[in-house]
């Protein structure tokens, strides 16, 4: 579970990112946060990965407190979420497998346990065929396919996206949708951060709206 | 840390360097060209060291007793001299060996003209012992210890050439540490500046590690191992060179200046290398290691 209790940030220039926001996520909830640009969803973004402090309030995630978390405790913190970006970030001199196993060595496992992992999580993805390939010579959507392996990996239980969908076209974003509330559907809980309304209106989930760091909305699943 | 992960983080080392060749190659060239100079010095003062010890342990003390002193009462004080501990050696001369011997040297060829004296030895009463210390740095507290002794009339000792060849030294040392520190401040310089290439060219990877949770070890020891191994191949190559080279130029100092082959002999590369690659190979290991890791302390936060 993810609660924000009365959370500000403001930036040494004087931007107030976050006023006061109060936010639940239960374990399992896939969520969509929309807003403008400037409207703090980096910020909250940031927040969850635990790359910033807030300057008030409470954070806790999977009962984790992060405020005050001490700096050894933050990588142990870091391998329960899972992180898509926008740009893929896929290392360019890595083929898919590679980049996939890439996640299960820096938090150092085996080599007998990458080998089952990591083609078991290409076949989630359907990439099982194109486990050779170098991002260069993938589709986008098949790049961000190949992000979403990486980030599932590590068996994540959160699992947070950005701008998922904002380098791929309509049909492809739909299969990278439709593969996050597959994700989603196992136990993963899913946060993905958008600009399009398009794609969080066919999904009909959860939206949380953003707007100058305040929450305007939260839109719960089916409500218009 | 895992065998596996310990192998992925030698391997990524490694791939670090060939990514980065040129300043990698520039960086080993460097921290050579210091253990080169540091091993040339290093041999240098062990030799010299030797030669001064071998020119110590050869330099004598004279000691000669009053005229009205028996033989007897001279070989007591000898006891006394040879129950001390810094004493290696005491040879007594006595009168008569002390002329027969002034006699050999000054009348070389003239034997004839020292037959006037043959009954009235000039050197009566000039009865000696020669001694040798184990130590040349004990030798002005022995020589006190000796003029205090009842029947002592002279001490003779010299303390010229070994404080002359011991200054020598000093100087030659204090010359290769102002060298050997101007060129470890380049290394140091050079090996920091490639790392932070190659946490600049490693910088998407580093940051996908660092939010998918790899601890700040993991991501730091390619980098530490990278600088390790450029130390460490720089040390290599010139002990190489140094231990191909020594014997030669040995061999060739020795050809060359025969004549002094009796003052200046010197340590086989079997006893200078041991010392020479272990202090070698820590400098540059060691100095490839820290440099590292203080670097890229400063280029990767959590």
């Amino acid at each position: 579970m993810i609660e924000l209790s009365d959370v500000s940030k403001t930036y040494e220039t004087g931007t107030r990112a976050l006023r006061h926001v109060d936010l639940k996520v239960e374990d399992g909830e896939f969520v969509f946060v929309m807003g403008r640009s400037g409207s703090g969803k980096s910020t909250l973004l940031r927040l969850l990965l635990k790359e910033m402090e807030p300057d008030s309030g409470t954070l806790i995630v999977n009962d984790m407190p992060l405020c005050g978390m001490p700096r050894r405790f933050i990588p142990k913190y870091r391998r329960t979420i899972g992180m898509v970006f926008q740009d893929f970030r896929l290392l360019k001199d890595l083929n898919v497998y590679d980049n996939v196993a890439f996640a299960q060595r820096v938090i150092g496992k085996g080599t007998r346990e990458i080998r089952e992992n990591v083609p078991e999580v290409l076949r989630k993805v359907s990439l099982s065929s194109r486990y050779k390939s170098k991002p260069a010579q993938l589709s986008g959507g098949e790049q961000q396919r190949t992000a979403i392996a990486r980030a599932i990996v590590n068996k994540p239980s959160l699992l947070l996206a950005d701008e998922p969908t904002g380098n791929l076209d309509a049909k492809t974003a739909d299969e990278i949708m439709c593969l996050l509330e597959e994700i989603n559907r196992a136990g993963t809980t899913v946060i993905v951060i958008t600009h399009s309304r398009e794609v969080v209106e066919k999904m009909n989930k959860r939206v949380i709206v953003l707007d100058k760091g305040i929450i305007t909305g939260d839109t719960c699943r089916g409500e218009t | 840390m895992k065998l596996s992960t310990f192998v992925y983080c030698i391997r990524e080392g490694f791939k670090n360097i060939c990514r980065n060749i040129k300043f990698s190659l520039a960086s080993m060239a460097t921290v050579s060209a210091c253990i080169f100079l540091f091993c040339l010095f290093f041999s240098l003062i062990a030799n010299l060291q030797y030669i001064v010890k071998n020119a110590e342990t050869g330099v004598g003390i004279t000691v000669l007793f009053n005229e009205d002193l028996s033989e007897s009462d001279i070989l007591k004080i000898g006891e006394k001299i040879k129950a001390r501990p810094e004493v290696r050696e005491a040879t007594f001369i006595s009168a008569e060996e002390a002329w027969d011997n002034f006699k050999k040297d000054y009348f070389r060829g003239k034997e004839e003209l020292a037959k006037g004296f043959e009954k009235d030895n000039p050197l009566a009463g000039s009865a000696s012992y020669n001694i040798f210390l184990n130590d040349i740095s004990k030798q002005e507290s022995f020589v006190s210890w000796l003029k205090e002794q009842a029947g002592v009339r002279t001490v003779n000792y010299s303390s010229s050439a070994v404080a002359s060849l011991s200054s020598f030294n000093r100087m030659i040392a204090m010359i290769s540490a102002a060298i050997i520190l101007v060129l470890l401040l380049v290394a140091v310089f050079l090996i920091s500046n490639t790392i932070s290439v190659a946490a600049e060219f490693r910088k998407t990877e580093n940051g996908i590690m660092r939010l998918i949770g790899a601890t700040n070890g993991m991501i730091r020891a390619p980098f530490v191992i990278e600088g390790t191994i450029i130390g460490l191949v720089g040390a290599m190559v010139p002990l190489l060179l140094i231990y191909y080279l020594y014997a030669k130029v040995i061999a060739y100092l020795s050809a060359r200046f025969e004549i002094l082959s009796g003052v200046f002999r010197f340590l086989p590369i079997e006893s200078v290398f041991p010392q020479m690659s272990l202090a070698a190979l820590i400098l540059g290991g060691g100095l490839g290691f820290l440099v590292s890791f203080f670097t890229i302390r400063k280029h990767l936060k959590v």
